[in-house]
């Protein structure tokens, strides 16, 4: 592939953008000061609106309509990232903080003043622990340079960043989970309406995005909407990180334009499928996602939000595993159940208690303990649970489950009648 | 008198800084890991000094405590080594690398060395599903990732730790010659998930164990970790490139 100039990954083609005055040097903070003191904060939003920036983090929400929501006569409200990357096959929010923190600090800044917040949170998942410290430091490093703190620029305007480490709980990706969690109660979901653009972080109106979509902001900013649309499709403008792993040659993340079909992911980027094994199935959203058939329509279907669901799947976070064949169906959604089983915050009965059954069921036919009716038991313990739970872990759990009966009924009926 | 603030009143008015003044709970996350920074785990103690700077009560404290994987309530292994073999790390080998690391140290999923210094724990993604195997350890202290890990290199870090310890130094267990993973037994995920390994007595049970077997990928599946060791090492280093 042609070496494209990179939006987020900066720092591998800029090592050293970490470092603020390198940052500083390839326009970084320009955005934000240009915002603090020339714009109004309803205009930041509209560009952000005009971008067609969605959100990243897996329901492609609109990014300048979530701010639009929020509710500024509210005193006080919040912006916070959510950095609790947790989805099985999804590193990407990690390498951007890893690598092009500042980017991602300054696209936080943005989007509190477009909102008027004096303060953001950044919430990372506990194991980020590392990343945490090292956003502290560069936090501490804009405060001194007056990048950040009050009357910034000398127009009035103030802002505090902190960062807020979870402890180990998939369910705190889920935005409303994530702001019990800070708040100091168990991190389990709230029911939605209210939403966080009213009824937030402490009960406050709040922006929730995020890392990834925080990220473009400065760029949409600096070099405005028609610039960034000049990559991606029309509904789903821009690029996006693809997080690569299973069954491939070279895993990683692959920044790439929405669109990107999955055979140049797969086999351009990735290097194809190792040894003699041929691919077979492709999980484009990681361990929530819907089992796709890897044939050749499949192949070169466009990753976007709108042709995703084409082949019966969602791009959601885009974390892409490569199934190869070798991997028998039954063990991979015995993977997938025991990760839900074990992330379930056990607030809704259909979830909490339906993913333990599917547990046993899929070691059961994993094991060559299960009986030919026991698939069809699976089947309906996973339709309870669908469209019943408060949040969509509970929909989740049951995807790949649905999905690998449906699409690859072979696997388990080879499990099943061995001794028949 | 609260041992908690005698001990570190600066970082618990930085913690306490972070929040608004009427929403003093949230401070309750970072305040468990002030708590478990010296002996690796929440004491009672701590959940009433933690109670009472948050006026809230001690109960609701230990429900945070309980929610969370990376709070412990009881005293564990010195060294959490927690080990991802989730879905997209099992794909590359997580499985057979958990349960030789296991065999090698003598314990199951969940237990302690008889040291009392690593505990073995399996645990659900790491956002590091690229470079797999690969875990984390989680100290008092804080975190650290290890990752393109072979049980060799695992093995070695806990002889590090165990060389760096005060006191009488333990033999290592049984070195891991067999380098190439085609020699791996198809059986070897068993002994980490329910089969009891003969002749160990070192393992200290500390959680209760799955009574169910986990489904292991059999090794003759193991697409990834059959490629000759050059090829791994070249996936290794362009990985993600």
């Amino acid at each position: 592939m042609m070496e494209a100039e990179l939006i987020l990954l900066r720092h591998r083609q800029i090592p050293d953008i970490a470092r603020l005055d390198v940052y500083r040097q390839n326009g970084g903070w320009e955005a934000f000061h240009k915002a603090v003191t020339s714009m109004q904060p309803d205009e930041v939003t509209e560009v952000v609106k005009a971008s067609g920036l969605r959100g990243r983090g897996g329901a492609g929400f609109p990014t300048g309509l979530k701010w639009a929501f929020t509710d500024k006569k509210v005193w006080p409200h919040y912006v916070v990232a959510n950095a609790d990357e947790s989805e099985p096959g999804t590193f990407k929010d990690r390498e951007i903080m890893e690598g092009n923190p500042l980017q991602f600090l300054e696209g936080v800044a943005i989007a509190a003043y477009a909102v008027q917040a004096r303060a953001a949170y950044i919430y990372l998942r506990g194991e980020f622990w590392q990343i945490a410290a090292q956003l502290d430091e560069k936090i501490d490093e804009l405060e001194a340079a007056g990048l950040l703190g009050d009357n910034l620029f000398g127009g009035g305007y103030s802002l505090r960043l902190y960062t807020h480490l979870g402890a180990g709980a998939y369910i705190c990706g889920e935005e409303t989970a994530m702001l019990e969690s800070m708040g100091g109660l168990l991190g389990q979901p709230r029911l939605r309406p209210p939403f966080p653009p009213s009824f937030g972080l402490f009960g406050k109106p709040t922006v929730v995005n995020n890392v990834e979509t925080l990220s473009n902001v400065p760029l949409i900013l600096l070099h405005g909407p028609d610039w960034f649309r000049k990559a991606g499709t029309e509904k789903s403008p821009g690029v996006k990180i693809f997080s690569l792993s299973g069954r491939v040659n070279k895993p990683g993340n692959y920044e790439l334009p929405l669109g990107t079909t999955f055979r140049q992911l797969i086999y351009e980027c990735g290097g194809g499928i190792p040894g003699e094994a041929k691919i077979k199935a492709i999980m484009p959203a990681g361990a929530s996602s819907s089992l796709i058939v890897a044939d050749d329509k499949a192949l070169d279907t466009p990753m976007d939000y709108e042709s995703v669901p084409e082949v019966g799947a969602q791009l959601g976070s885009a974390s892409v595993i490569i199934i190869d064949d070798t991997v028998p169906m039954d063990w991979l959604i015995a993977k997938t159940v025991r990760f839900f089983q074990h992330e379930s915050c056990g607030k809704c009965t259909p979830c909490r208690e339906g993913t333990y059954w599917m547990k046993h069921i899929t070691n059961r036919i994993t094991n060559g303990q299960a009986k030919p009716e026991d698939l069809q038991l699976l089947h309906d313990v996973a339709s309870q649970i669908k469209g019943k739970c408060l949040c969509a872990l509970g929909d989740f759990s049951t995807e790949a489950v649905l999905t690998g009966l449906e699409r690859f009924p072979g696997d388990f009926d080879a499990k099943v009648n061995k001794d028949r | 008198l609260n041992a908690l603030i005698e001990k570190y009143p600066q970082e618990i008015n930085k913690i306490l800084g972070k929040y608004p003044a009427d929403q003093k709970r949230a401070a309750v996350m970072p305040l468990l890991y002030l708590a478990q920074r010296e002996l690796g785990y929440v004491t009672k103690r701590s959940l009433n000094d933690i109670a009472s700077i948050l006026e809230i009560t001690p109960t609701e404290v230990a429900s945070i405590v309980g929610f969370y994987t990376l709070y412990h309530g009881e005293p564990e292994g010195k060294y959490h080594v927690q080990v991802c073999n989730d879905l997209p790390c099992a794909l590359r080998g997580a499985d057979e690398f958990l349960a030789k690391l296991c065999e090698n140290l003598g314990v199951q999923v969940g237990e302690t060395t008889a040291d009392g210094l690593v505990t073995i724990e399996a645990v659900t993604c790491l956002a590091g599903c690229d470079k797999a195997p690969m875990f984390q350890v989680q100290t008092g202290e804080g975190l650290s990732y290890h990752e393109n890990q072979t049980v060799e290199s695992a093995l070695a870090l806990v002889e590090q730790w165990r060389q760096s310890q005060p006191g009488p130094v333990e033999e290592t267990g049984p070195e891991a010659e067999e380098t190439a993973r085609e020699a791996l037994p198809v059986q070897v995920g068993l002994s980490a998930s329910g089969e009891a390994e003969a002749g160990e007595p070192a393992a200290v049970a500390q959680s209760g164990a799955e009574p169910e077997a986990e489904p292991v990928l059999p090794t003759a599946l193991h697409g990834v970790t059959r490629l000759p060791a050059e090829q791994r090492i070249y996936i290794q280093e362009q990985g993600g490139q």
